[in-house]
């Protein structure tokens, strides 16, 4: 953990955050995509260290919060079947589907495991060959390396009873989409550096160029951000709109080649539904044909579920950035933590979430302060 | 496991609070357990000691008071790096009743055994028990157990109670925190839910990370003794220090302020924390306390604590405001704020 502390020094982010202020002649609006990123600005209050200088959009990245409703639909439709085993990441059991969530299925008999990684999922089919076992592949391009690798195994050591339900997005036709609306607030982007850590930032740069904005590759430590936004900021003021790479670390530009291979050989680019916002042509992967016995929405049969998301919900508009949480109608009434409509109102860090805590907080202290 | 799953109808009721079957977040320490206990519970046990919903309840006998607790202990698995289920049922309860500043005198057991559960692991459990109990000078005066078929239940769960003797001159409270108390720390957090998580995930590390598993009654005595005027006393067990602070914030219907910086987590443990994706503020301890003290004995307090092996590394966290009542805020390196809330159900490990 050593060598993380300097990218957690609070002298050297008051020093960054004192840069930015000074550098900004106005007020730049940027967007992290990375949930990773929102978490740590989040936590650790960052965006309210920089209120006047930037405007830091929390972007479509967590993948909690852009998992599209079916696939949520589809996951509590098999995770409830008897011969299951469902496997997930922690942060998907709370996720509401169409009316319940993983969480629920479980207290009702289904058999739903937290695993922490594919490769598990896989040992336990291999532990139990009469049961199903399927795991949740959600996710960037981050998790799929992992999780290409666990079908590419199970096909190796002939597990029939191993699947994926697959949920991957993509990060570059995501900005795309967020850059083609006609009325986008985002003037730069800060993009996921682990994303980048494995397919590198050659995507980006075309991009970059066509919609003259600067993406700079961020690590997650405060520090990191903080220099993350300095670039961009610095970017802006000199009316530049480059690629560059602030996670220099963790990432080189043509990402990394084994992980890429990998991926390519077990997925293919595929339209996707993202929650809130609709479908982005070609910004999900799906499981290639030679594959298709570890798909688990063709072996149960549920690939041509299609649901309609709740009309109040506004995480679409909350995740690209065209309203912040307290204009949606639903915020903090028929939406709460307890009783979320949409993903960000999940996760602790989810902008809707975050919101609704700072506004508790502000409320309280406004209220002490007019009595 | 297997062939006690039964199909289940797709269609869940909503809204998802109102859930008609009990959850495993119903256990975790967050607001579904509250939710359970005052719907389900209190409507029907309705009475004035229960009503207090302290760590032990305060029952008027004959001259005096005696202090009451119980708890039922669940943990998988049953031995872990630090003690195991026999020490921690030990502890846990006779931590609650110190929490009330009572003396305790006497603990019972009950035990539910499961068939099949290898008679070497009940010695040794057993074994354990009696050192923490022991080495606390409470003797375990009365015990039960009953035994169930295989699948039943997980190995082995254990129920204890414990009495104590209630202290007229201190009586701590988690209704009496007050604006411009100091909240003092005994020791580093999120030991025990982090030694019991490496041990379920097979996670290794140089050492392994050990539970902090203790007895507190010292601890309480130091600040007794030292004649600190002690507001509240907590042990931050289920659901960690923010779930606690929560607790203490709405029953005293005040504010608290933590410093990130002041909050002590050992190197291995935040390692461990960031690798599964947890918040070291909701993960559980079973041997360190949080006292709220008037500002004036900060210092006596911690000398008091540190005076002891137990409370070496006792810090001061944070303070009691009148600004934001029922909020906890904390304070971040880097000086900006967030809510600390009290999670809705089990935390949950992060994918990102």
């Amino acid at each position: 953990m050593k060598y993380l502390s300097e990218y957690r020094d609070a002298d050297i982010a008051r020093t960054l955050i004192a840069r930015i202020t000074a550098r900004a002649t106005r007020r730049w609006t940027l967007m992290e995509v990375c949930g990773g990123q929102t978490h740590t600005i989040v936590r650790q209050g960052l965006d309210e260290l920089l209120d006047g200088a930037v405007e830091m959009i929390h972007g479509p990245g967590c993948p909690v919060c852009v998992t599209p409703l079916e696939q949520i639909d589809k996951a509590l439709i098999i995770a409830a079947r008897p011969d299951v085993i469902f496997t997930s990441f922690g942060d998907m059991l709370r996720v509401p589907g169409s009316d319940c969530d993983l969480q629920q299925v479980r207290s009702r008999g289904g058999d739903v495991k937290v695993v922490y990684s594919p490769l598990d999922a896989l040992a336990l089919a291999q532990r139990h060959p009469d049961k199903e076992v399927v795991f949740f592949a959600v996710g960037f391009e981050t998790t799929a390396p992992a999780n290409a690798m666990a079908v590419w195994r199970a096909r190796e050591l002939g597990v029939p009873n191993f699947s994926v339900l697959v949920s991957h997005v993509t990060v570059p036709p995501a900005i795309t989409a967020i850059l083609e609306a006609p009325d986008n607030r985002v003037q730069g982007f800060l993009a996921a550096g682990h994303v980048c850590a494995v397919m590198g930032y050659t995507e980006y740069e075309p991009i970059a160029e066509r919609y003259r904005v600067p993406i700079v590759v961020t690590g997650f430590e405060p520090v990191d951000i903080l220099e993350g936004i300095a670039m961009a900021v610095q970017q802006l003021e000199e009316g530049r709109h480059a690629v560059e790479n602030q996670y220099v670390r963790s990432v080189r530009r043509e990402g990394t080649a084994p992980a890429r291979t990998l991926v390519a050989r077990v997925f293919e680019l595929a339209n996707r539904q993202w929650r809130g916002i609709g479908e982005i042509p070609m910004s999900g992967l799906r499981l290639r044909d030679e594959f298709a016995a570890y798909d688990a929405e063709r072996k149960f049969g549920v690939g041509a579920l299609t649901v309609m998301e709740p009309a109040a919900c506004r995480a679409g508009e909350v995740l690209t950035g065209r309203i912040k949480p307290p204009q949606c109608a639903a915020f903090g009434t028929a939406c709460t933590p307890e009783r979320p409509l949409g993903a960000p109102m999940v996760s602790t860090e989810g902008a809707c979430s975050a919101y609704y805590n700072l506004a508790r907080y502000r409320s309280t202290e406004s209220a002490e302060a007019a009595s | 496991m297997s062939d006690t799953v039964k199909p289940v109808a797709l269609h869940c009721p909503v809204p998802i609070e109102a859930t008609d079957r009990v959850q495993l977040g119903h256990g975790s320490g967050g607001k579904l357990s509250a939710q359970l206990v005052a719907r389900h519970f209190l409507p029907h046990f309705d009475n004035p000691a229960l009503a207090q919903l302290g760590d032990a309840s305060i029952v008027r006998v004959p001259g005096g008071e005696v202090a009451l607790s119980t708890d039922s202990f669940v943990v998988q698995p049953l031995e872990f790096p630090g003690g195991n289920i026999g020490s921690l049922a030990v502890h846990g309860t006779l931590n609650d009743v110190a929490m009330m500043g009572a003396h305790a005198i006497c603990l019972t057991a009950g035990f539910v055994l499961e068939e099949g559960l290898p008679l070497a692991v009940l010695d040794r459990v057993i074994a354990e028990m009696a050192r923490a109990s022991r080495e606390a000078g409470v003797p375990i005066v009365a015990g039960d157990t009953k035994v169930v078929e295989r699948g039943k239940a997980d190995g082995l769960y254990i129920n204890t109670t414990g009495l104590g003797v209630v202290d007229p001159d201190f009586r701590p409270g988690p209704a009496r925190a007050r604006p411009g108390d100091a909240i003092v720390l005994s020791g580093p957090i999120a030991r025990h839910g982090m030694a019991i998580m490496a041990a379920r995930e097979g996670l290794t590390f140089e050492s392994a990370i050990t539970s902090d598993s203790a007895a507190l009654a010292p601890l309480v005595n130091a600040l007794r003794d030292a004649g600190i005027d002690v507001h509240v006393l907590r042990d931050p067990t289920r659901g960690g220090v923010a779930s606690a602070l929560n607790e203490i914030a709405i029953a005293s219907g005040v504010g608290i302020e933590i410093d990130d910086t002041a909050l002590p987590v050992p190197g291995d443990v935040r390692a461990a924390c960031e690798m599964l994706g947890l918040d070291p503020l909701y993960v559980a301890n079973e041997g360190v306390m949080v006292a709220f003290v008037p500002e004036g004995q900060t210092g006596a307090s911690l000398a008091a604590l540190r005076s002891h092996p137990l409370g070496a590394d006792a810090v001061c966290i944070g303070r009691v405001v009148a600004a934001h009542p029922r909020i906890v805020a904390l304070r971040t390196a880097l000086g900006g704020t967030r809510v600390v809330d009290l999670l809705p159900g089990d935390q949950l490990p992060r994918i990102c």
